[in-house]
């Protein structure tokens, strides 16, 4: 067992993919996710067979990405808000071609230039592909640092067993904040070779090719039915959710990230007030675990759907809860935070 | 001696090897190619060097030279 | 007698899908030999543009990605860092490498990538049908600059090698023709001391080659050779701009 140190969440999320064997990262400086790149820079210009590009944009550093993976590597990015937008036409390619890596949103107020402040708008760019095309991203949603950590080593290791791009949306108050962390030692997983499809050059076999294209419609559908069987295993096995106190609950809050920490909070302030509070924090926000809000909604006849957002996952809940329950929504955006005071409000008007 | 064989199938018929060829042996065939182009033909082979400048622009690499 | 000139082994034997007198073919056969000739094609990664020669990677016979348009000096760049043992070339056009893509060719420079470009200005759009290239020369009509193009309002043609050259990290720059045998066999051995510079790890070497597009410059292939010889290369002359001695 390592040691619990305290560290930044961002700077945590780089040591965490290093310890994950991620040897090459290329990103640009954006608020409030520099010090990711900052801490990259710190290690891995200091490490052999390893990497470190300050890109000239948010284009070229997933670009680089897409060339350093293509040989095998474990390799990543991270961004905010308005970079991860850039990074969207060398997201879409990376997905066509099926090719491992992990991207960073550490999000921020939108739309535009927006703030620089925590926010959650990034959701449906995130879950529902996010460039053009039809493909998904395996997205993950940290709430402490500790989760930082895990679920970025976790998201190398299921981007390599999918071969798909991987997400870790956070925010900026995940990316900013200090909290005790700990560097577990992690069973050894197994994970599918990869010498069928790297670049490597052709010694001694045929010359071989990653082109995320193909201009026979036949050809490039089968290719978006492999894509779509690929995203039904990964929403069979790869749902992951934390529910707190939902069985005998008055009303479940569905949050994820930040705001699933504050309504914890809000759970217990509502304890003393007699009133009980559920909670789904969705940990993937892809697969979303609507299996969980399905079953609860037969149980429960009230949900409130909190975001920093005016309001994206709450269509996922939606179609999670198919008209079993009633959905409602609160929500704060451009940088601000919902405090536990208006969100129990919020509940009590439900109740 | 020396001598050229051209790919018919392979030649769109550009005609950029007959500009090049220094010896002026080279012409478009009256036939017509799988593809629809009149591919290059050599006439008077007894005169070709072999200076390979006919393999050298051609664009589809319809061209082997021998020597 | 012994075969003294035939297809490279660097090239497969798909038969290219260029349009007849299409420069595309002599470059790759050009780039193919150098291959061949340094005895690198197993351990050469190249990346294949958006446009015509996206499809470079069937006529390769060697690893190839195919990039996002303009974005190859980048994807080449995390192919070098990540597996810096492998030779790695770009193949892109002028709307590629001097429009979409100038951001990422300019920083590749600088940073000196360890890589080759083969950079082929036809002044014009090819595939999506004769649109203005930002190599387009002035006054010339194609699709989007149907009155000729107006520097007042479509800027001057840019000259990527000339700019380029100012950059320190370019250890080599060089502007070849394909018109003639003279030019092809100059070409070749600018391609090939392109290649030499990544082999002795002296950073990044482009080779700008100018090419013909006679579909779209609504010429026959030998009038299209013409046109270049007469227009083009008045414009963009011949020669090299930055080699690694003067960077030594």
């Amino acid at each position: 067992m390592g040691e619990k140190i305290l560290m930044k969440g961002n700077e945590a999320i780089g040591e965490a993919a290093i310890r994950a064997g991620c040897r090459f990262y290329f990103g640009y400086p954006i608020t409030p996710q520099s010090e990711i790149t900052a801490y990259m820079a710190k290690r891995l210009l200091k490490m052999k067979d390893a990497a470190f590009v300050q890109a000239e944009s948010e284009i070229a550093a997933i670009n680089m990405v897409y060339g350093a993976i293509a040989t095998g590597v474990r390799a990543m990015t991270s961004s905010s808000g308005p970079g991860i937008s850039l990074k969207q036409e060398g997201i879409s390619y990376i997905a066509c071609s099926e090719l491992p890596c992990v991207i960073v949103n550490i999000q921020r107020g939108g739309p535009g230039l927006g703030s620089i402040q925590p926010a959650q708008g990034d959701y449906f760019q995130a879950t529902k592909g996010g460039g053009h095309g039809d493909y998904h991203l395996i997205v993950f949603a940290p709430s402490s640092v500790q989760e930082l950590v895990d679920l970025t080593m976790d998201a190398f290791d299921l981007a390599d067993k999918y071969r798909n791009p991987a997400m870790i949306l956070g925010d900026g108050l995940l990316g900013q904040m200090m909290e005790a962390v700990e560097f577990k030692e992690r069973p050894k997983v197994n994970l599918p070779d990869k010498s069928g499809w790297t670049l490597t050059g052709c010694k001694g076999r045929k010359h071989r090719y990653i082109v995320p294209f193909d201009l026979d419609p036949r050809v490039l559908e089968k290719l978006n039915k492999v894509l779509d069987e690929k995203y039904k295993r990964i929403k069979e096995k790869e749902v992951r959710y934390e529910a707190v106190n939902i069985e005998n609950a008055d009303l479940v809050i569905v949050a994820y990230g930040t705001v699933a920490r504050i309504v914890k909070t809000v759970i217990n302030n509502a304890k003393k007030e007699g009133i009980n509070i559920g909670l789904i924090r969705p940990i993937t926000l892809f697969p979303f675990p609507e299996k969980i809000i399905a079953e609860t909604a037969s149980k429960i006849n009230k949900f409130l759907v909190v975001e920093m957002s005016l309001g994206q996952m709450i269509e996922d809940v939606k179609l999670a809860v198919s008209g079993k329950a009633e959905v409602n929504f609160y929500g704060r955006t451009g940088g601000v935070i919902p405090s536990p005071v208006e969100i129990l409000e919020e509940v009590k008007k439900y109740l | 001696m020396a001598k050229i064989i051209i790919d018919e199938e392979r030649c769109k018929g550009c005609e950029l090897c007959i500009t090049a060829c220094p010896k002026h042996i080279l012409v478009m065939s009256e036939q017509f190619n799988k593809k629809g182009y009149h591919p290059a033909k050599q006439i008077k082979p007894e005169e070709c060097t072999g200076c390979a400048f006919c393999a050298m622009i051609c664009p589809d690499i319809s061209i082997e030279v021998f020597k | 007698m012994k075969k003294v000139f035939g297809r490279p082994e660097s090239l497969t034997d798909v038969p290219f899908t260029y349009c007849p007198g299409c420069h595309h073919g002599t470059a790759h056969r050009l780039v193919a030999e150098v291959l061949d000739e340094f005895g690198i094609r197993e351990k050469t990664i190249g990346i294949c543009p958006v446009g015509c020669s996206v499809f470079a990677y069937l006529f390769f016979n060697c690893d190839v990605i195919c990039a996002a348009h303009g974005r190859a000096p980048a994807i080449a760049t995390g192919i070098k860092r990540s597996k810096p043992d492998s030779i790695v070339f770009t193949y892109q056009g002028d709307g590629d490498l001097a429009s979409i893509g100038t951001a990422e060719i300019v920083h590749a420079a600088n940073r000196g990538e360890n890589i080759t470009v083969i950079f082929i200005n036809n002044a014009i759009y090819g595939m999506t049908g004769g649109q203005m290239a930002p190599t387009t020369l002035v006054g010339q009509v194609t699709q989007t600059s149907p009155y000729g193009r107006d520097p007042k309002t479509m800027g001057y043609p840019i000259k990527m090698s000339e700019m380029l050259s100012t950059i320190k990290g370019a250890t080599y720059i060089s502007r070849v023709a394909l018109t003639k045998p003279a030019y092809i066999v100059k070409a070749k051995k600018a391609i090939k001391k392109a290649f030499q510079v990544q082999l002795d790890g002296k950073g990044f070497s482009m080779v700008e080659i100018l090419s013909t597009c006679p579909t779209n410059w609504g010429l026959s292939p030998v009038e299209a050779s013409k046109w270049l010889e007469e227009n083009m290369i008045p414009y963009y002359p011949l020669g090299e701009f930055r080699t690694p001695e003067e960077v030594a």
